[in-house]
């Protein structure tokens, strides 16, 4: 059993078989701390510069849809389609559509009224699950977050993302590198840890992830950590093995404690098409997932795929991947992303 | 992955068979299902639209062929189209004088750099090349460290990591040392990048014109959405692609990405990445993944597989007794793990036609390679007297037996009676002679699986076919092979 810890320079390396107890972790000087009134304008310029593309398409389709004047059975046909090119979903596209029309068919809107219409019925779904996720402690031990999904999902950068979020609040933050699989997966997490200063907890690849976690909880209980995120590694959800390994994963973490993890968050790519509605799905029914992060939007893809998430699964959307920088990861805030999703300008 | 595509169009024919004559109203409803099942597996829109053009024309008003029903014309329409769509041919990868540079382009997280060790295994292992991988991503933490790690579990060279290097130095140094140590493949790793990312995207333009690439792959996850689109145009028009590579198409995404890219850049899916290790890789050809999209299975893979994996002599051993009517649980276990061998009874059952709707139901059902695990743990509790002579287990054998798996006496009942049902079908079969077996496979299978099929193995070049008194059962590995 090598126990990682490594952070600083003049860290030693642990001696075998012993997790040591770790220094007195500070974010790294180079990262400076958030400034407060950072996040509501970076979130909306990020997302707006990511979903320009996507913006502008639909702006124009609506524009271009707009040669009439009346609101007819085309024009909502046309809207429609531009909705399942946002990667809506035949179904929840025709039901967006189906509740935006109502009161309003047949008519005079201009181009801006029915983006702000549609943004509307948009925010309506999403509104409920705009929910942020408070890392805070809840019992002696840290906070412990598990985060899943599919392989390339963007788990490992998202894991990196919050920590320094969390160091930024001043919490003390320990990563636990579950991805024993993949090659370097844990060289690749280190680096994370270093970025941004977390008690970084490992054993060597190929050791059982459900060790890991459970040795990490261990350790990072000891240590007084505040926050525990649980990387683990990705996993097709129709891959019945891979699944009950993550069941076991969290079947022994409740060994600590039956809370234990606090949170388990499912990272979704953006870029992902229907398939989503499996993912989320399967991994709410085997590992109950309580929140979603979504990635990559700073891409030409829309996410549209969450409105029908949102609507059938109810689960939270609790963060948003916007860039590759570390501090690319937002809340989510429901009128932001209709607003962006179908071009409109406030 | 295409199965759930291929019930759902399932659905829409149960619909159209038993009519007479295609008439449009019949066609226009089954478009508009073909329609929301195409949106539904992700194909891009404006592809969508263009397919159900071309099939409605072709459909509308087509004579009605006797003996074949609506349904059946309408199967074969769509899936003409469907193959047309998706390619007409298998597409190898090309080979310029020594060095033969491949350039691998995507998104973050599409399976670069696991499709890029699953090409060079292959290359190496199938073709003897000798392959040089360099990761030219300098972004990702631990990234170029993920493909020296591959490289050494593949025994692939991988160029050697110089921190601090640009891109395109690494590309200089990789194109030198492919000439000066004698490599017949690089294949450059690149960091994934967003499409709309102008620098990220003259980046690799700028590796693109100093390395030359025979090959561009673009890899791309077989779950993408509409996207799907718009990045393979982007990285067609600003890097140029030769190729494209489907990856997680053993996840359940139903893949409309392939179809979507496809049609949008002209250029062919080569390859499928079927798993996480590094020869889960598979060559793509589009008739058969077009008969999969209808759910007609995919018999080729399967009787390739079969072919691959079993080993001759076991299987003559095996078709000796069956002939001669004796099976006992010896036999049992070595199917048992020739099955595993061929990727586990889910797999089979997802490649037979008309079985696609069956994998579901026993996804249901929980019935999973487990079963067969535990079967096996039942037949390695046996002493080698009992797996021969199966007649000589008696109460107290089999109680010894259960305690020794674990499971109980019922469950080495249930076995038993499975092997003796076995044994009763072999003898049947003996009686009627290998002649009439095709026979009865041919009363298995519907008449549209035996066109499909049909066209499916004579395309492939297999000359027998169930019923023209052929050899389509050789491939079957308790059957001897003439």
């Amino acid at each position: 059993m090598f126990w990682r810890k490594d952070k600083k320079q003049d860290s030693q390396a642990a001696p075998v078989g012993v997790i040591e107890p770790v220094a007195e972790k500070h974010p790294e000087p180079s990262l400076p701390p958030r400034e407060g009134d950072r996040p509501g304008e970076t979130w909306l310029s990020r997302l707006g510069m990511g979903l320009s593309k996507s913006s502008t398409k639909l702006g124009q389709g609506i524009a271009d849809l707009l040669t009439k004047r009346k609101l007819d059975q085309e024009t909502l046909d046309g809207l429609e389609e531009l909705l399942i090119t946002a990667d809506l979903g035949p179904q929840t596209a025709a039901r967006v559509i189906a509740d935006f029309s109502q009161d309003r068919f047949g008519k005079d809107l201009d181009d801006n009224e029915i983006k702000a219409a549609l943004s509307e019925s948009i925010a309506r779904i999403l509104e409920p699950v705009a929910v942020p996720l408070a890392f805070d402690r809840r019992d002696e031990g840290p906070f412990v977050v598990l985060v899943c999904g599919v392989n390339g999902a963007g788990k490992t950068t998202t894991i990196g993302k919050i920590a320094h979020n969390l160091q930024c609040e001043g919490k003390r933050v320990a990563i636990a590198a579950g991805d024993t699989f993949r090659a370097a997966a844990v060289e690749q997490l280190k680096v994370w840890a270093e970025r941004t200063g977390s008690v970084f907890l490992a054993k060597d690849a190929g050791s059982d992830a459900a060790a890991v976690a459970f040795e990490a909880y261990e350790a990072a209980k000891r240590q007084g950590v505040d926050v525990l995120l649980v990387d683990t590694a990705g996993r097709l959800h129709n891959k019945s093995n891979l699944m009950a390994e993550l069941q076991k994963v969290i079947r022994v973490l409740k060994k600590h404690n039956d809370n234990l993890p606090h949170a388990t968050l499912l990272v979704l790519d953006s870029t992902t098409g229907q398939n989503a509605h499996a993912q989320v799905e399967t991994f709410r029914d085997m590992v109950n997932v309580t929140g979603l992060v979504v990635t990559k939007l700073d891409g030409s893809a829309k996410g549209g795929v969450v409105i029908g998430l949102a609507d059938r699964f109810a689960l939270p959307i609790h963060l948003i991947g916007v860039g590759e920088g570390i501090e690319d990861l937002q809340p989510f805030k429901a009128r932001d992303f209709s607003d962006s999703l179908v071009g409109l300008q406030r | 992955m295409f199965e759930s595509l291929g019930q759902k169009l399932g659905k829409v024919f149960t619909g159209l068979r038993g009519k007479g004559a295609l008439k449009e109203d019949d066609v226009n409803d089954a478009m508009r299902e073909i329609r929301v099942a195409l949106l539904e597996a992700d194909v891009a829109l404006p592809v969508v639209k263009a397919f159900i053009e071309t099939v409605k024309t072709k459909a509308i008003g087509q004579e009605v062929i006797a003996s074949v029903t609506p349904a059946q014309q309408v199967v074969k329409i769509v899936h003409d189209a469907l193959v047309e769509m998706l390619g007409s041919e298998t597409a190898e990868l090309k080979f310029t004088a020594p060095p033969s540079v491949y350039l691998m382009v995507g998104l973050q997280g599409s399976g670069k750099t696991t499709s890029t060790a699953k090409i060079a295994r292959m290359l190496s292992e199938k073709q003897r090349k000798k392959v040089l991988m360099a990761s030219l991503d300098v972004y990702r933490p631990a990234a170029q460290e993920q493909l020296r790690q591959l490289g050494a579990q593949t025994d692939i060279a991988t160029l050697p990591i110089l921190a601090g290097q640009k891109p395109a130095e690494i590309t200089k140094r990789a194109l030198e040392a492919g000439c000066l140590e004698g490599f017949d493949v690089v294949i450059l790793d690149t960091a994934g990048r967003l499409a709309i990312d102008e620098e990220m995207m003259a980046e690799v333009a700028l590796v693109r014109d100093l390395a030359k690439p025979v090959e561009t792959l673009l890899v791309a996850d077989a779950m993408t959405g509409q996207d799907a689109v718009n990045v393979a145009k982007a990285f067609e028009d600003k890097v140029g692609l030769s190729g494209i590579i489907l990856t997680r198409v053993d996840g359940d995404a139903r893949g409309g990405a392939a179809l979507s890219m496809k049609s949008v850049t002209g250029k062919p899916v080569k390859f499928l990445g079927t798993g996480e290790k590094s020869d889960a890789l598979e060559p793509f050809h589009p008739d058969r993944i077009a008969g999969r999209i209808l759910g007609m299975g995919d018999v080729v893979s399967l009787v390739e597989k079969a072919i691959e994996t079993v080993d001759q002599n076991e299987a003559e051993e095996m078709a000796r007794k069956f002939q001669k009517g004796q099976f006992d649980f010896n036999d049992l276990l070595m199917q048992m793990r020739q099955m595993q061998k061929m990727g586990g009874v889910q797999s089979l059952v997802k490649m037979l036609p008309g079985l696609g709707e069956m994998a579901s139901k026993l996804d249901e059902a929980g019935v999973d390679d487990k079963i067969i695990k535990r079967q096996e743990a039942i037949i390695l509790s046996m002493t080698p007297q009992e797996r021969s002579k199966p007649e000589i287990l008696n109460a107290s054998r089999k109680r010894r037996i259960a305690e020794g798996c674990g499971m109980t006496v019922q469950d080495v009942n249930k076995l038993y009676k499975q092997l003796q049902q076995m044994q009763t079908v072999m003898k049947r079969m003996k009686k009627m002679g290998m002649g009439k077996m095709a026979g009865m496979m041919q009363g298995l299978m519907n008449d549209k699986d035996k066109e499909i099929m049909a066209e499916r193995m004579q395309a492939q070049g297999f000359k027998g076919l169930p019923g023209n008194g052929g050899d389509f059962l050789g491939a079957n590995p308790f059957l001897k092979k003439k």
